[in-house]
């Protein structure tokens, strides 16, 4: 199979939600249980049970009138994943042919460097399995030929789904097409992502949108030089230890960040 | 829809209004966005600025219940820079017909029609009603209606129409709809760039429109637009109403109003003793010969269907005495019924598939009207707020003496039978899954009950037994002992199409009893045929079921995907085609053509033709487009509606002024006024232009819910984006109420308050009405008390604030457009 991505044109977004639901419904997730704050961005982020979420945000147009901005987020299956980078255990984050990152909870021992390696914030800790969870871009309805749920469930074509040479292509045709402040974001970065947007603001308009998304530099001296040492010396506790440090600092017990669980 | 699902993408220009389609028909933005990237605008008018909105090219808000005002603004900007598409208006319509010279328009007037009868108060006339005499045309000795096709003469439709909005000049229309000028403008600009050949324009509305004391005049408002603008019969135009349930269009064919027969024949009346009299006042006569008069064959479809009640076991004039006549002037709608109930004037009630206590006006009186009730059957997937209304949070189960009965039933997915869309497209689904437990198909629950009901006849006898004792029951394999023990919804679907009764030859040709009827031309007055609605009769015929078909050819090029299901009338998927094209058969449109004409051997090529004729061209031999009025001719001057043959501003019954802008006439002067004094409950309360409810309030939908949520409160996955009854409010507003985003408050009108999350948002803006500030917040109506937060023992139900007056032609409540206050509750949830 050749390498995949999924198109995410948020000019045509239309913030129905279809995807949200088709995630759930395709992936066997529960509902959480909910209360309106006073949006209609709920779930308010992603979580171990809410692999795409669209984030909700109302803008100034500039000239006395609104944007109401819709952002299909999920993971963007990095063409070179942080996460995989990161993980101190052996194949439990892997990337398949087409393109997806997937993380095997079976293997997975909840240590939560994905999360902190990931520029997007995208795999959530769930506190009851203790083990990390995210889009796996559906790559079991993939090895059937299927698109993955949401694009599948999208009314608008916002979501497209097709070989990624195709996919790029498309973004920037789309881009010349809209002007303006329009641009493609994804491919120029980590690796090429496998799912890129059609912005039709700038990247910094973007709640929770990295502008210039990347890997921390010291996720590459772990990857390159530690973590292959560390596996042969038996010293991976050491090494996911010292990275842990160097990118945190000291373990406390009351640990905040890691996208805590929403069950 | 004049139009369908797929035609939106021919559009070049789509108005959304009265409607939030990308919220509500989310699925329709599949074709609004294949428009938009050939290039078409799209308007979003809207009290709020919504999804749509999000996506369109113009934002335009409106106050809510200013739509007429709006809309005549946009004929007034048509009519004065010659935007209008001369030929089709002059052809097509009725503009050249001139009108009684008698008749008055409401400028000249007091603000009303010529012929008004009712009381008058100091907000002009209430409860009124229209003698009709001078809303007529002038004839020629012939009987032909006169015409002007200069359209100069001053009784012409057309200059009647162009003085009657002449008085909706911007400024007074800003003023009215609190929407600021230059928006306008832009609107009226875009949309009028279609009143040439090659362009068209649509307009998706839905209950925003219809909800209203003025709502039919508004959709008439818009007919005249399309018409002016050559805009009907057209790939990418028509009138296209989005409906609100999956099969609303096919329950309304099949006649689930209490005024119309399946297939939009009338009801007969008291007054009507005779089929002969009931035909004779419904069946149209024309005296020019170009005009194809269709309703002219009323008495075949008429007749037909006494055939499909009754069969062969009655004569057609008993079958006609068996069918259950309306008193004279008495009005069963909803609103009548359930003022009846709480006056204790019936004493049963099924509910089935609804859920009233949530979805019906003055919530707080449908709510007190079950209690008067001896028994109610709640027929429904879930129990609701209706099946337990005597455990709600203000009621005392032990002073309530209805009995209440649940029958389960099954969800559309776990029967077999059709769903007619907006599109007007009869698709077959087929069963997915067995329903829960005890429930049952609909289907089955009506025969098991016209069982039970036959037998008490013919054991206790009654008035008029034989109305349901000869009814022929044939929905399935009978057994033994004569019953039916599975409901078959595919003998439904054939009663529905229609059978030969006996052998009839027509043209030459012999039908054999028994078989089906290829299509409604075949229908007979004679008895000789049945058809449960001639609607339908071409959809399940000797063929077999053209709704289950499946065809994903579409040779025309503009999605009509003919041999897709099946689309009444006899599969023409774009009505009033026959406008479509000049008169010699030419279409408008070169580049999305609908039908074209290609001779008098090869005759018309495209969709389905509005009759088979050749093009006007061909004089005597051809017939006027619209087929279905008397003269052949669309209505610009419409006096069929019971509150003018023109559109003209009214306040809603409530509103933040204190007079109507246009006239001394504050609201329609015929809807049926339950507020005042002797005709209503002490429930029927009204607070116009009162200090206690100074916001406009509207009700509308999300996407995450339907209806009054019964089926989707329960669903985890959608309760999880939409958890809670909100109420959406400006950021001013909020302010100067002090009111945080995110708290709990309480909206009040003269009827009920609801509890609700304050949703905060720059997407609500103060309007400026008549120079004073004026706010508006939002509600959606889908929350209840059963589910969630069944333990808070709170209303949460928009419906509970709304006033129970209707639309004079439609007796639809007045939902979109009411006085409320909002206040803080305290405390965050």
């Amino acid at each position: 199979m050749s390498e995949k991505a999924m198109l995410v044109d948020l000019s045509k977004c239309t913030g129905c939600r279809g995807c949200q639901v088709a995630c759930k419904n395709w992936n066997g997730l529960p509902a959480e249980t909910t209360v309106n704050k006073g949006s209609y961005q709920n779930p308010p982020d992603l979580s171990p049970s809410t692999f795409t979420l669209i984030r909700f945000q109302e803008m100034d147009d500039g000239k006395g009138g609104l944007k109401w901005l819709f952002r299909n987020d999920k993971c963007f299956h990095c063409g070179d994943p942080g996460c995989l980078k990161a993980c101190p255990v052996p194949g439990c984050i892997f990337k398949t042919p087409e393109g997806a990152v997937i993380i095997d909870p079976d293997k997975c021992i909840g240590c939560k460097y994905c999360y902190h390696t990931c520029p997007f914030s995208v795999p959530q800790f769930c506190s009851k399995s203790e083990k990390m969870y995210k889009c796996t871009f559906c790559y079991d309805r993939q090895a059937d030929n299927l698109p993955p749920a949401c694009a599948q469930a999208c009314p608008t074509g916002t979501l497209i789904f097709g070989d990624k040479a195709d996919i790029y292509k498309m973004a920037h045709k789309r881009v010349g097409e809209i002007g303006g402040s329009a641009s493609v974001y994804g491919d120029q970065y980590v690796g090429g992502t496998h799912v890129v947007y059609v912005l039709t603001e700038p990247a910094d308009a973007y709640d929770k949108l990295p502008e210039k998304p990347k890997i921390a530099g010291s996720v590459a001296l772990w990857k390159d030089v530690l973590k292959p040492l560390s596996m042969v010396s038996l010293l991976g506790g050491v090494g996911a230890g010292f990275l842990y440090y160097i990118m945190k600092g000291p373990k406390r017990p009351d640990l905040e960040e890691g996208g805590d669980s929403h069950e | 829809m004049t139009n369908h699902w797929i035609d939106l993408r021919n559009s070049d220009c789509i108005m959304v209004m009265g409607s939030n389609a990308a919220e509500n028909h989310p699925i329709s933005f599949k074709w609004v966005t294949q428009a938009i990237d050939k290039g078409a605008t799209l308007i979003s008018v809207d009290p709020r600025f919504t999804r749509t909105s999000a996506r369109a090219h113009v934002y335009a808000p409106i106050r809510s219940g200013s739509d007429v005002a709006f809309l005549c603004g946009m004929i007034k900007y048509i009519l004065d820079n010659n935007l209008y598409f001369d030929e089709y208006v002059r052809e097509y319509t009725n503009s050249s017909f001139l009108v009684n010279p008698k008749f008055k328009l409401p400028a000249d007037n007091e603000g009303v029609f010529s012929g008004l009868k009712g009381t008058k108060t100091k907000e002009g006339y209430v409860n009124g009603k229209y003698d009709k005499a001078t809303w007529s045309i002038q004839k020629n000795t012939d009987g032909t209606p006169k015409k002007d096709k200069s359209l100069q003469d001053p009784n012409c439709v057309f200059q009647l129409l162009k003085k009657h909005v002449s008085r909706y000049d911007l400024d007074k229309v800003a003023s009215i709809t609190g929407t600021p000028k230059e928006k306008l403008l832009e609107v009226y600009k875009a949309y009028a760039s279609t009143g040439v050949a090659d362009k068209s324009a649509t307009i998706m509305y839905a209950m925003g429109w219809t909800q209203h004391t003025v709502g039919v005049q508004t959709i008439r408002a818009m007919a005249i637009i399309q018409l002016l603008l050559g805009n009907m019969g057209v790939a990418g135009g028509g009138v296209n109403a989005l409906r609100g349930e999956s099969n609303v269009q096919g329950s309304t064919d099949h006649c689930l109003l209490f005024h119309i027969l399946p297939g939009y024949l009338k009801t007969p009346k008291a007054s009507q003793p005779t089929l002969e009299a009931y035909n004779k006042k419904y069946t149209p006569k024309t005296s020019d010969p170009m005009s194809a008069n269709w309703w002219g064959n009323y008495p075949k479809y008429s007749n037909s269907l006494m055939r499909a009640h009754y069969g062969l076991n009655t004569t057609l004039e008993e079958a006609y005495s068996y069918t259950p006549k309306l008193d004279d002037g008495k009005n069963y709608s909803w609103l009548t019924i359930f003022d009846d109930m709480y006056k204790g004037r019936f004493s049963g009630f099924f509910a089935w598939g609804q859920n009233p206590a949530c979805s019906g006006a003055n919530a707080n009186k449908v709510r007190k009207a079950l209690t008067k009730l001896k028994w109610m059957v709640n027929v429904n997937i879930f129990d609701n707020e209706t099946g337990s209304f005597w455990k709600g949070p203000d009621m005392n189960p032990s002073e309530i003496d209805t009995e209440v009965f649940m029958l389960p039933c099954a969800a559309s997915m776990e029967k077999e039978g059709s769903v007619t869309n907006s599109g007007r497209w009869m698709q077959w689904r087929y069963k997915a899954t067995n329903p829960a437990g005890e429930a049952m198909p609909d289907g089955e629950i009506i025969t098991e009950l016209h069982y039970r009901i036959k037998e008490l006849y013919e054991k206790e006898g009654g008035k008029l037994p034989e109305a349901i004792t000869k009814l022929t029951w044939d929905y399935g394999l009978k057994m033994p002992d004569g019953k039916i023990k599975h409901f078959d919804s595919h003998e439904v679907a054939r009663e529905i199409n229609g059978y030969f009764l006996k052998d009839v030859e027509i043209k030459g040709k012999l039908y054999k009893k028994g078989t089906l009827v290829p299509s409604f031309a075949f229908l007979q007055a004679d008895g000789s045929t049945s058809s449960g609605n001639w609607l339908y009769c071409n959809s399940y015929t000797e063929k077999g079921n053209m709704a289950a078909r499946r065809g994903k050819v579409d040779p025309s090029g503009i999605g009509l995907y003919a041999k897709w299901s099946w689309c009444w009338p006899v599969n023409r998927r774009i009505l009033y085609n026959r406008a479509s094209v000049d008169k010699n058969g030419k279409p408008w449109a070169i580049d999305k053509p609908v039908i074209w004409w290609t001779g008098s051997i090869t005759k018309w090529k495209g969709d389905v033709p509005d009759g088979g004729w050749a093009p006007l061209a061909a004089g005597k031999a051809s017939r006027y487009p619209f087929i279905m009025k008397p003269e052949g001719h669309a209505h610009i001057f419409g006096p069929g509606r019971a509150d003018g043959p023109f559109p003209e501003h009214y306040e809603p019954l409530e509103c933040p002024i204190e007079k109507n802008p246009m006239s001394p006439q504050f609201v329609n002067p015929t809807v049926k006024r339950w507020d005042i004094k002797g005709i209503g409950t002490e429930l029927d309360t009204r607070a116009t232009c009162d200090p206690r409810f100074p916001i406009v309030c509207t009700t509308y939908r999300v996407t995450e819910h339907w209806q009054t949520g019964v089926m989707t409160r329960w669903q985890p996955w959608l309760l999880e984006l939409q958890p809670d009854m909100f109420v959406e409010m400006s950021k001013e507003l909020a302010d100067m109420k002090g009111i945080e985003n995110g708290e709990i408050v309480k909206v009040t009108s003269a009827r009920g308050e609801v509890v609700a999350v304050a949703v905060v948002t720059p997407r609500f803006k103060p309007f400026t009405i008549e120079g004073q500030e004026v706010h508006q917040v939002g509600v959606p109506w889908h929350y209840g008390w059963r589910q969630p937060h069944p333990e808070l023992k709170e209303l949460r139900s928009a419906n509970l604030l709304t006033p129970n007056v209707g639309d004079p032609n439609t007796m639809i409540p007045e939902s979109k457009a009411f006085m409320v206050d909002v206040v803080k509750k305290g405390g965050a949830q």
